[in-house]
């Protein structure tokens, strides 16, 4: 199973395209790194990925398919920031158990504790509800995850204990990655090759 | 001379349980951090240790259920509530962690403009925004047109064209490409060796031990060590709490190795050292009181087993 991108392009309405012809191509269990300026629309590439966003122009294909309209999205994503991204109305269990249950083994792996289930997200930290945000997107149908700015604004501890676990879990399931920072040196740690997405117009 | 002096501060937040049941959470305890003026002071830690707690205490804008004890001096002068009424957004200025801070139905060149405190505050506004390579078509843009990272140098830029002496900036930097964090960071430097100061709070170690003179570091809302930038090379032998040791060796460029566990609840705070239940070398003697800040080594550590 491969993500495809294939000479995708996109503005908003008439504007100044932010990117076009950007062909992105993703292995099972492969680390991808894409790096480049802020505001030339990395952000907006993964929301296509993930299928937030339709491509004004190119498409995306996952195993030679088009993206799926309905049913669980094989690709998911987790954004830079948590608190925006958890409902503020729904105690943490909630947040979590909303797509598929997690099991316990997952949970540990990711330092999620018991007791954080009852909280609600303004109780927790940024690094407590990234991890929140990072099991609910792992479904067992998850087949490429993009992580987008995922732990910029974590703690390196936080950051390290984050990606350990994302990384066995990609191993484990074959899972493909595509990192999004601006950290080089995470980058480095992380991915097999890297794209700069400034080849892009 | 220190500029700014916050002393044995704690900050704790009245909550409501279950209807009429009132409970205390002691976000910040006996914390104390001096500015120098001509100096940079790194503050990083874990996120959720107060680091922001501490910016928003300074500068007075704390939610009304938080209540304040000890002391923070300005110029060696304790700032009330009328004098930072005074001095905020004039000689304090912050640059605030969330780009929810921006006002979403202004454009964000006004938006910079009511900042500045300069005669023309256009030509100020286009200068600094020049500065940090947003271009002019981005004054008239509203906030939900920009960026993550535009949305950022955008707040940067108000607190730059304040003409502050003081700048508490408050993870300025994440999501921004490295030139522009570059760009921001060497002016911090410029405006600290004018004689003002700057408190940048951020977890990026690598790019605060480029410009800033030292580091606290902070865990579960007070601070557990103050060092040089110099002693943050190699494995870290120079480092002396064991918390610090822990965030050094996991960078990615060194070990990325990571510890367990994460930093306790304020409501279940352990009685003694707060970093002991996930520390390698605690012992019983860790758990019985909370160690106190010592001079050690030309710096400071909470941890009664450092060297």
């Amino acid at each position: 199973m491969q993500l495809e991108a294939k000479d995708v392009g996109f503005r908003y309405g008439d504007g100044p395209w932010l990117f076009q012809r950007v062909n992105v191509m993703l292995e099972p269990g492969e680390i991808v790194g894409i790096t480049g300026p802020s505001g030339r629309g990395k952000t907006t590439f993964c929301r296509i990925l993930a299928g937030f966003e339709s491509p004004v122009e190119g498409t995306v294909h996952v195993n030679g398919a088009p993206l799926p309209k309905s049913g669980y999205h094989p690709v998911q994503m987790v954004l830079q920031h948590p608190e925006k991204a958890t409902n503020p109305r729904w105690k943490m269990h909630k947040v979590l158990n909303e797509g598929y249950q997690p099991d316990k083994e997952l949970l540990d792996l990711l330092g999620i504790e018991q007791e954080w289930l009852t909280r609600w997200p303004h109780e927790l930290s940024g690094g407590e509800l990234q991890r929140f945000c990072v099991a609910r997107a792992l479904g067992p149908n998850t087949r490429f995850l993009i992580a987008d700015e995922m732990t910029t604004m974590l703690d390196a501890n936080t950051q390290a204990q984050i990606w350990h676990a994302i990384m066995s879990i990609a191993k484990q399931r074959e899972m493909g990655i595509l990192v999004v920072t601006h950290e080089s040196k995470l980058m480095q740690r992380l991915c097999h090759r890297v794209i700069d997405f400034n080849e892009f117009d | 001379m220190s500029i700014l002096e916050v002393e044995n501060l704690s900050v704790s937040f009245k909550q409501y349980t279950d209807g009429f049941k009132e409970i205390n959470h002691k976000v910040i305890s006996s914390l104390s951090v001096t500015l120098e003026a001509g100096e940079i002071l790194a503050v990083v830690g874990a996120s959720g240790s107060g680091k922001s707690l501490l910016a928003h205490a300074i500068l007075g804008i704390l939610p009304r259920n938080a209540s304040i004890s000890g002391t923070i001096k300005y110029k060696g002068v304790e700032l009330t509530a009328a004098r930072l009424a005074t001095l905020r957004g004039k000689e304090l200025a912050l640059v605030p962690q969330s780009v929810n801070f921006l006002d979403p139905l202004m454009r964000v060149g006004s938006q910079v403009r009511t900042a500045s405190n300069s005669e023309d505050v256009v030509s100020a506004q286009r200068k600094v925004f020049e500065r940090y390579h947003l271009g002019k078509e981005v004054e008239s843009m509203y906030p939900f047109q920009l960026s993550g990272g535009m949305a950022r140098r955008t707040l940067l830029s108000t607190a730059m064209v304040s003409g502050a002496k003081v700048i508490i900036a408050d993870e300025p930097t994440p999501g921004l490409d490295p030139i522009v964090i570059k760009e921001a960071l060497s002016n911090f430097r410029e405006f600290a060796d004018k004689g003002c100061a700057v408190m940048l709070i951020t977890h990026d170690i690598e790019s605060a031990l480029q410009i800033t003179d030292k580091i606290a570091v902070f865990y579960a809302g007070t601070t557990v060590e103050i060092a040089s930038v110099k002693d943050f090379v190699g494995k870290g032998e120079a480092i002396r709490h064991p918390y610090t040791k822990a965030l050094w060796r996991a960078l990615p460029q060194n070990e990325f190795i990571s510890i367990p566990g994460s930093q306790p609840h304020p409501s279940s705070l352990p009685p003694g050292c707060l970093f002991a239940p996930r520390c390698e070398i605690a012992t019983p003697e860790c758990e019985q009181a909370p160690p106190d800040m010592r001079e050690l080594r030309d710096g400071m550590v909470r941890c009664i087993h450092a060297t």
